[in-house]
């Protein structure tokens, strides 16, 4: 078993960054929606899973059906990247626009907002498997069967760790994330809206009377969210070349173990949280089987929480809270 | 504007007629409240003839849904409701008790051919521990996250069903044993309701509507008692019940011990008629849509929890002619409720008015500026 782990330690590891990556991306949406609203977006996972089928619908449209290169195959990862995006995040606004806002005004709870969420989960994986994949996609009668993407780039080798090859694809995953975590990064912490979205996390009240326009950042923070879900959609599809109506539930529960794994409501922590999950699956998916890998990740989620339940960087998008 | 209106003002008078039928209640006499009592019960006992079932599924057997899925889903939400509506604990992982008190019976009816009796005894213990062993790690965490550790165990458990072998792995377990016959030949209603066979359903909905009965005696009892308040107090405010001398914790495994082997014993008894059972008989999507039932009918109140399973199992199974636009429209009429009745269709007046202060379960959503009535309790709850 030891010289198991020691074999497959390098694939695993950058397995395990490829997916933490994923992870990580989603994780955003989650963390920075509870930090602004204490709300689980439990839809949120409906919002990545239709940042993969927008991202499919570009290569779908175009017609690709054999490998790319150079500049066409960049054209298209790009406009996969921004359909995912755009799909993304026009779904993660009309759900708070439906599911969320009237709630808010109403001053409903949170349980009643949980609620919403799930109905809002199930409609959209439903829509997808009933209406979208079918009728967009061209698939009548196989709406809930798994649909496949054309392969996009030659999977060669980059480069090699200790003697495992890194595939171009992971690279470009682990390259994308990282890209779009830092550009966030800047976003929350430099600019106007990034200030809007910290001060309606710390205080609602007082950022209100410090002319911050609540209702627009929540927006923002929903657009913001669902557009890295989307890129992680996009990202996802490129290099496992395969999505389905419910992909994703796993991926969303995974996500938010990553997000309270980092501190929920702390945007680097998603970072960390979503990278020290996918590693930690892959490796422990070595010792004990892959069979076991999802039951690692709900373990540790519960380890966790039970001895630092905030998170490994704490709570930050808001102040610390009991 | 003038629908909205209209919506409100049909709203306060359902509320208004819902008051007058609780007052009228309220001052009702013992005996006038047993006989009420006794015709629901007869009522539960016709509920599988011929002549309702004609209206209320026309396209499957009446008998065979009224056990599974609007029974089980009413036991289950009345299990559900220990924990979510009377303690105000977020669990999202509820059909793991199910699926524990399933496999206690197909395990020990199959491998050790123990009677249907004695496993419902053993199983109900079984929940109640593993109910315990769940809640004591996390029991200590609050709202969500408490809400996210139960899914990820509803998980866990799911899948190491369907990961171990010898407990029969993705194909799960068959064969599993009926209930012994309690007399051949007595017969209510032209049904020999003891005698548990494989065709006729209407015996197994009878012990399920005993079970049901005793459940719902039981957990009337602990909401009127000390346990009851205590489980209140904590919803309302943790922090203020433990300071008022509650002990939150152990109030709060209770609700967890109770819950889950109210769920365990509905798990117990429904493997006990299906004879065969696999780990996709116990996704998520069943925790969510037993929440849903509890939230829909007015979380806390025990007949409104009960009207909620009701539509929840009945309603899809009614609509048949829109076979897969089912759970679309289940999911939409999941957000037009919350946003229309959050408080539930049969709300109890104490969470209505809890939802007018609007802590109506887990606190409000943050980003939202309370009005000045309002401004302590936001203050506590940070």
């Amino acid at each position: 078993m030891f010289s198991d782990f020691i074999n497959q330690f390098w694939p695993a590891s950058i397995d395990g960054l490829a997916f933490g990556s994923i992870y990580a991306l989603i994780a955003l949406g989650y963390t920075m929606v509870y930090g602004v609203l204490r709300l689980i977006n439990f839809a949120h996972s409906e919002v990545f899973m239709i940042g993969t089928f927008g991202a499919m619908f570009v290569p779908f449209t175009l017609g690709i059906d054999s490998t790319l290169t150079g500049i066409a195959l960049v054209g298209v990862i790009l406009a996969m990247i921004v359909a995912g995006m755009l799909a993304s995040a026009g779904t993660a606004i009309a759900l708070e626009q439906v599911a969320y806002k009237p709630l808010r005004k109403r001053g409903a709870s949170r349980l009643a907002a949980l609620i919403s969420a799930i109905g809002a989960s199930i409609f959209l994986q439903e829509l997808f498997a009933l209406v979208v994949i079918p009728g967009v996609f061209d698939r009548p009668e196989r709406g809930r069967i798994q649909m496949g993407l054309p392969r996009l780039m030659e999977r060669s080798e980059l480069f090699s760790i200790a003697g495992h090859p890194v595939r171009v694809d992971q690279v470009v995953v682990i390259i994308a994330a990282i890209g779009m975590m830092i550009a966030l990064d800047a976003l929350v912490n430099r600019t106007k809206i990034g200030r809007g979205i910290r001060a309606t996390a710390q205080n609602p009240e007082a950022a209100t009377l410090m002319g911050v326009d609540i209702n627009n950042i929540v927006r923002m923070t929903f657009l913001i969210g669902g557009a890295m879900a989307g890129v992680a959609g996009a990202l996802y599809l490129i290099s496992y070349e395969n999505t389905n109506y419910y992909i994703g539930f796993l991926f969303g529960i995974k996500a938010f173990t990553a997000a309270v794994l980092g501190g929920i409501g702390n945007l680097r922590g998603a970072l960390v949280g979503g990278i020290v999950l996918g590693l930690v699956e892959n490796y422990g998916a070595i010792l004990v089987g892959s069979d076991w890998k999802h039951v690692i990740s709900f373990t540790i989620l519960i380890l966790v929480l039970m001895f630092r339940p905030t998170g490994i960087l704490g709570e930050s998008l808001q102040q610390a809270r009991a | 504007m003038n629908k909205k209106t209209s919506s409100a003002g049909f709203r306060h008078q359902l509320g208004h007629f819902g008051d007058v039928v609780h007052d009228r209640w309220l001052r009702a006499p013992g005996w006038q409240r047993w006989i009420v009592y006794l015709l629901l019960i007869v009522f539960a006992l016709l509920l599988p003839s011929e002549s309702i079932g004609s209206f209320m599924s026309p396209d499957t057997d009446w008998a065979t849904i009224l056990f599974f899925p609007i029974g089980t889903y009413v036991v289950l939400a009345i299990g559900l409701n220990v924990v979510v509506g009377q303690a105000g604990l977020l669990d999202l992982g509820f059909v793991a008790f199910y699926a524990v008190g399933g496999y206690a019976m197909a395990l020990l009816g199959t491998k050790m051919g123990w009677d249907f009796w004695v496993i419902l005894v053993v199983g109900i213990g079984i929940c109640a521990l593993s109910g315990i062993t769940l809640g004591a790690p996390t029991l200590r965490l609050r709202g969500d996250y408490l809400a996210i550790v139960t899914l990820g165990f509803g998980e866990i458990i799911r899948i190491t069903a369907r990961n171990t072998d010898s407990i029969g792995g993705p194909t799960g377990i068959s064969g599993i044993p009926h209930p012994p016959n309690l007399s051949d030949d007595f017969e209510l209603f032209g049904v020999k309701i003891f005698k548990y066979g494989v065709l006729d359903p209407r015996p197994y909905y009878y012990l399920l509507v005993a079970l049901a009965v005793i459940v719902i005696i039981l957990v009337k009892r602990w909401e009127k008692s000390r346990v009851g308040r205590a489980w209140a107090a904590i919803r309302e405010d943790e922090d203020a019940a433990e300071v008022m001398g509650v002990p939150t914790f152990r109030f709060k495994m209770l609700a967890f011990a109770i819950g889950a082997s109210i769920g365990g014993a509905m798990g117990v008894l429904w493997a006990a008629k299906s004879v065969s059972l696999n780990p996709n008989d116990f996704q998520f999507l069943l925790s969510a849509t037993i929440l849903a039932a509890v939230v829909m009918g007015g979380s806390g109140n025990l007949p409104g929890v009960m009207l909620g399973a009701f539509v929840v199992a009945w309603l899809p199974e009614r609509f048949r002619e829109l076979k897969d636009y089912r759970m679309l429209i289940f999911g939409a009429v999941l957000v037009a409720l919350m946003i229309f009745r959050p408080e539930g269709l049969l709300p109890s007046r104490q969470r209505k008015a809890e939802f007018k202060e609007g802590s109506g379960g887990m606190g409000t959503l943050g980003a939202e500026v309370p009005g000045p009535e309002s401004h302590g309790e936001e203050v506590a709850s940070r």
